[in-house]
């Protein structure tokens, strides 16, 4: 038995979705005097629990809106959940949406040491690796001009550069093994199998069931926010494949 | 619960941990600060320099309107304005960039975890600095129209606290009902003209004080900020009401707009 690293707890999550959205004073004082205020209540996540363990890496399956997003960014911390809780032990590199959180007027060596320090890193372990990344990222030329005229492919690249410069012990991995061009590809996965070697605890959520079979060794099964299949990777994926026939 | 009792076996790990974040924390905070600041000038020639020349030019044209066309004829009327007008211009800057920093960097909050009160915190503080470097030209004004400096000068780190805190604790109400109420970033506008109306940027506020309507002046904490500032720079000492007042007004906003921030802050991502 490993030591638990991730354990998430009877997680729920709610959304309130209005039908129209209500943002606006006039029509919130409207509403709220008419009582007309209601809103549908959403639950992306019911009861959601499960434990990994150091090196554990658990695949993410379900089809669009089971809440596998919704999942990962409660892990990631982003969503605080309704219920439940989540305990997570280690450095945390989130792959998701690669280059969404960067800032269109900033040039990319600038919106290295931004996003690296959002994502934990100190000023000094930038500097000593800053070579690095723009070299992983081969953004060279273009590492002084604004984001804004990056390609999604240079973003995504610049991304995955970064969150993958330390060494983590947790690996959240939102679909993004199909990022930039055949070339890159092929180098972010040669970096992921290597960071997998070293035992890092992975989150997968793919609908590529062959990167699940080969990367993964737990998986579960969303199906409108619930678990309906937590096991062994093999066996799950079977059961997928037949819910999905 | 087993990672947490074993990480509270050993205290010392936790202290490191919260300590290690509270760094991290500083260095975010100190990212979000040079961002704002590059940001603001970039693309512009003159860059930086705007933020001396913006107010200089303001005051020109104000001390035509009010000096010269409406009749006050003293030497030092421009540093009077420039005062006000520097004071009120990074009041109503700071606030607006709060009120509309959670929205501003949605990209991030709904990517990575980061404390949400850097976002509205980092707003009002690079705006801060960039008051301080404009404090130059009314230094330089000051000095060609003959306003020598004196030992109440120093008087002024007061009001300039007092201020920040005052920019601070509207932020992060502003930043609050921002995220819910789209309708805030308009109407703020408009209490930002009310306010600066009130706090006598550009008139002498003896004759209103002296009438009925004197409260006006003295509830708008902004104009006792500007008045005890004023004092400063003329060699006056400030009026105690208006700092005790001023103090204890921002005290309060802060003290609301941090429990209205993180009373709602998990809400945010729902509404961005």
């Amino acid at each position: 038995m490993g030591e638990p690293v991730i354990e998430v707890q009877n997680v729920s999550m709610k959304f309130n979705l209005s039908k129209e959205k209500v943002d606006s004073l006039k029509e919130y004082a409207i509403k709220f005097l008419k009582r007309e205020l209601k809103y549908n209540e959403f639950w992306a996540l019911q009861d959601v629990s499960f434990t990994l363990e150091k090196g554990d890496r658990l695949g993410i399956l379900g089809l669009n809106g089971a809440g596998k997003s919704t999942l990962l960014k409660v892990i990631a911390g982003v969503f605080k959940p309704s219920a439940g809780s989540v305990m997570k032990k280690g450095v945390l590199a989130p792959l998701i949406e690669l280059g969404a959180g960067f800032d269109p007027q900033y040039t990319g060596r600038e919106n290295i040491y931004l996003y690296g320090a959002v994502l934990g890193y100190s000023r000094k372990f930038i500097d000593a690796k800053l070579q690095e990344i723009i070299d992983f990222s081969e953004l060279e030329e273009f590492i002084d001009v604004p984001l804004k005229n990056y390609s999604s492919g240079m973003r995504a690249r610049l991304g995955f550069a970064i969150a993958t410069i330390v060494e983590p012990d947790i690996l959240i991995l939102d679909e993004i093994l199909s990022v930039g061009d055949a070339k890159f590809r092929k180098k972010s996965e040669a970096k992921l199998m290597s960071l997998l070697e070293r035992g890092v605890t992975v989150l997968f959520v793919s609908h590529n069931l062959e990167q699940v079979r080969r990367i993964c060794n737990k998986a579960l099964i969303l199906e409108k926010g619930h678990i309906v299949q937590y096991g062994e990777a093999e066996e799950v994926i079977r059961i997928y494949e037949d819910m999905t026939k | 619960m087993p990672i947490r009792s074993r990480l509270n076996k050993s205290g010392k790990a936790e202290w490191d941990m919260e300590r290690n974040k509270v760094l991290q924390n500083r260095f975010i905070l100190s990212e979000l600060i040079k961002k704002g600041i590059r940001l603001k000038y970039r693309r512009s020639y003159l860059g930086i320099i705007w933020s001396l020349l913006e107010p200089l030019l303001t005051m020109i044209v104000l001390t035509i309107v009010f000096g010269m066309l409406m009749g006050v004829h003293d030497r030092a009327f421009p540093v009077y304005i420039l005062s006000g007008r520097l004071l009120y211009g990074f009041y109503s800057q700071s606030t607006t960039t709060a009120l509309k920093s959670i929205r501003a960097n949605s990209a991030m909050i709904k990517k990575v975890y980061v404390p949400k009160v850097l976002y509205p915190l980092s707003g009002v503080l690079y705006n801060f600095i960039i008051f301080l470097i404009s404090l130059i030209v009314l230094a330089g004004v000051s000095a060609v129209l003959g306003v020598r400096p004196t030992m109440y000068l120093f008087q002024m780190l007061v009001p300039l606290f007092v201020l920040l805190l005052l920019s601070i604790g509207t932020g992060l109400i502003l930043s609050t009902v921002g995220v819910f109420f789209r309708d805030m970033e308009y109407l703020w506008g408009v209490v930002l003209m009310l306010i600066m109306y009130t706090c006598a940027v550009f008139y002498l506020p003896e004759k209103l004080l002296n009438s009925r309507f004197g409260w006006v002046l003295k509830v708008n904490p902004l104009y006792c900020v500007i008045s005890n500032f004023r004092s400063a720079i003329f060699g006056e000492w400030m009026n105690w009401k208006y700092l005790v007042y001023s103090f204890t007004f921002s005290i309060v906003s802060i003290l609301i707009g941090a429990l209205l921030f993180y009373k709602n802050e998990d809400k945010f991502i729902l509404h961005i």
